[in-house]
């Protein structure tokens, strides 16, 4: 079931959801929706794990560190700067 | 249960929470609790990721997270909110490279064509986003000029440039045994990024960042298919999607197009002259404080000016002032004012400002009728009239807010030069406009000490 259609069924829809979901959030969280996309986009780190695993030494597994590394400091610092901007926005007390 | 069914299912938990997350970034009330949620979404992932059988050695994995988790960490306790563009910009950058990392990684003798393309498609794109994100870094560091760099034949360069990347791309996937074309791709792919972005000046950054940023994403997302992993392509075409609406709402708040901003530089301004009517008219800052200290309604339009000076701590001290003083004060946020979408409301968010007196512009504008004092501070071509009346201005059309339709209005300036678009601004020229030359922050802290 993971031939190439079945993946781009999946990325159709998401990318439909995207939009939807998007669309919805407002001005004033633009910022924060960037940074804390730019940890979501981190996602890669998943797919480089396998391949920094092998073991194996060779330049795959390298570039595998590689990613792995990058990757990291885009989740740890995207959600870690996201959360802090977040912690800013506060209502008005009465 | 096998392993790869537990690892299927977890990133199907961790799409789900991902989407979650973003739903309740819907609201500034739930957006911290959704960003958590993201992250738990992303650990899942994480997790479910390292129980795949392939991986026989954790020793470089903990290596990469650790050291790449320990400067992220860092960066993002570090960075000063007025460099939170600067930051994103190589955020995107880091992600893209990652992407490109994994796709050249994912490369093996016995791949399919549409493998090969997918792979192709991961390196061009996490390319070209890696190095375009660090000229857009340096623009806005201003490390380099942030102005914009074009020189005779740009256009050929670029078009050799695109050509070659797609011949060699071609050329990879008919011989991917022979690692030049790669090569060759890959190189282009940096160039081509570098060439993208010099030629965009630093007015349009919010726009090139939005952009950048769905970049990262997509990157992530053709990854995804050179892998054949889900969770990629569903968190990456999320991302994708969530930079392209704002680079749509960038592109609309200037009135310019997507192709506009991206291939032509700012359109030189053309030499007649708008014929600007009134002078100009100074105003103290006593004489500036007995106005503030008589109005019942005052909006604050910042811009990037106000960031530069530093002046959003002071802004809410003033406000705090009026307020006591039984004055309603509201802010006025142009979606461009800044360097990056939502700029503005993070650094008042910072000062304190509570985040229902943040109003978009659409909301302020028919509100303008009834308030007594509009201030600007530090921003210019956002509340140029000409974007209204003048037809021959090259922002005409341009959604602005309406500031001289209130009843005076106080612009705060160093000198009289203009915009980062260099365009005359009638608005200095108006009636009811006092400029109040000066330093935006000691102008405001004069305000403040008068006040107190």
């Amino acid at each position: 079931m993971s031939g190439a259609e079945y993946l781009l069924f999946i990325l159709m829809l998401s990318i439909f959801l995207g939009f939807e979901l998007i669309n919805k959030v407002p001005a004033t969280l633009h910022t924060p929706l960037m940074s804390g996309a730019n940890a979501i986009s981190g996602i890669t780190v998943v797919g480089a794990v396998a391949l920094a695993g092998t073991g194996s030494e060779t330049m795959a597994m390298w570039l595998g560190v590689g990613a792995v590394t990058l990757a990291s400091i885009n989740v740890v610092g995207g959600y870690m700067v996201t959360d802090r901007m977040l912690g800013f926005f506060k209502k008005k007390e009465d | 249960m096998t392993t790869e069914l537990i690892t299927q299912l977890g990133y199907v938990l961790a799409a789900g929470l991902f989407i979650f997350g973003l739903k309740m970034l819907g609201s500034p009330a739930t957006a911290r609790r959704g960003n958590m949620i993201s992250a738990i979404g992303m650990l899942v992932a994480i997790v479910a990721a390292l129980l795949d059988q392939g991986i026989v050695d954790f020793t470089y994995i903990a290596a990469g997270m650790v050291v790449g988790g320990a400067i992220g960490a860092i960066a993002a306790r570090a960075v000063a909110m007025t460099s939170m563009p600067e930051m994103v910009a190589l955020f995107n950058g880091l992600g893209g490279a990652a992407s490109l990392l994994v796709g050249w990684a994912a490369l093996s003798p016995d791949s399919a064509t549409f493998t090969l393309v997918t792979i192709v498609l991961s390196i061009l794109i996490g390319g070209v986003t890696l190095t375009g994100s660090l000229v857009a870094y340096g623009k806005l560091s201003e490390t380099i000029g942030s102005g914009a760099i074009t020189f005779s034949g740009q256009q050929i360069v670029n078009s050799l440039v695109v050509l070659g990347i797609f011949g060699g791309a071609v050329m990879f996937c008919m011989n991917p045994t022979d690692p030049n074309w790669l090569y060759m791709v890959i190189g282009l792919a940096l160039l081509f990024g570098i060439m993208a972005v010099i030629p965009i000046g630093g007015a349009d950054m919010p726009v090139v960042i939005s952009l950048l940023n769905s970049y990262s994403g997509l990157a992530a997302c053709a990854a995804g298919f050179a892998i054949n992993n889900n969770a990629l392509i569903v968190a990456g075409s999320l991302v994708g999607a969530s930079g392209i609406i704002l680079t749509q709402i960038m592109c609309k708040a200037m009135n310019r197009s997507l192709s506009n901003v991206l291939f032509s530089g700012f359109a030189s301004v053309s030499s007649e002259e708008t014929v600007v009517e009134g002078e100009i008219k100074p105003i103290s800052v006593e004489d500036a404080y007995y106005v503030l200290e008589a109005a019942t309604n005052v909006a604050i339009i910042p811009g990037y000016g106000m960031a530069v000076a530093q002046a959003q701590h002071v802004v809410k001290e003033l406000t705090e002032l009026l307020e006591n003083n039984g004055c309603e004060v509201n802010f006025g946020i142009h979606p461009v004012a800044g360097r990056m979408p939502g700029h503005m409301n993070v650094l008042l968010a910072e000062a304190d400002v509570p985040y229902d007196q943040l109003l978009e512009m659409d909301e302020i504008n028919p509100r303008m009728e009834t308030v007594d004092v509009a201030i600007v501070i530090g921003a210019n071509d956002v509340v140029n009239p000409a974007a209204r009346e003048v037809e021959s201005s090259p922002i005409y059309g341009m959604p602005v807010i309406n500031v001289a339709d209130a009843r005076t209005v106080f612009v705060l300036k160093r000198s009289m030069a203009s915009g980062f678009a260099g365009i005359e601004n009638p608005l200095f020229y108006k009636e009811n406009t006092r400029m109040l030359f000066g330093d935006a922050k000691e102008s405001i802290g004069g305000l403040v000490r008068e006040f107190s």
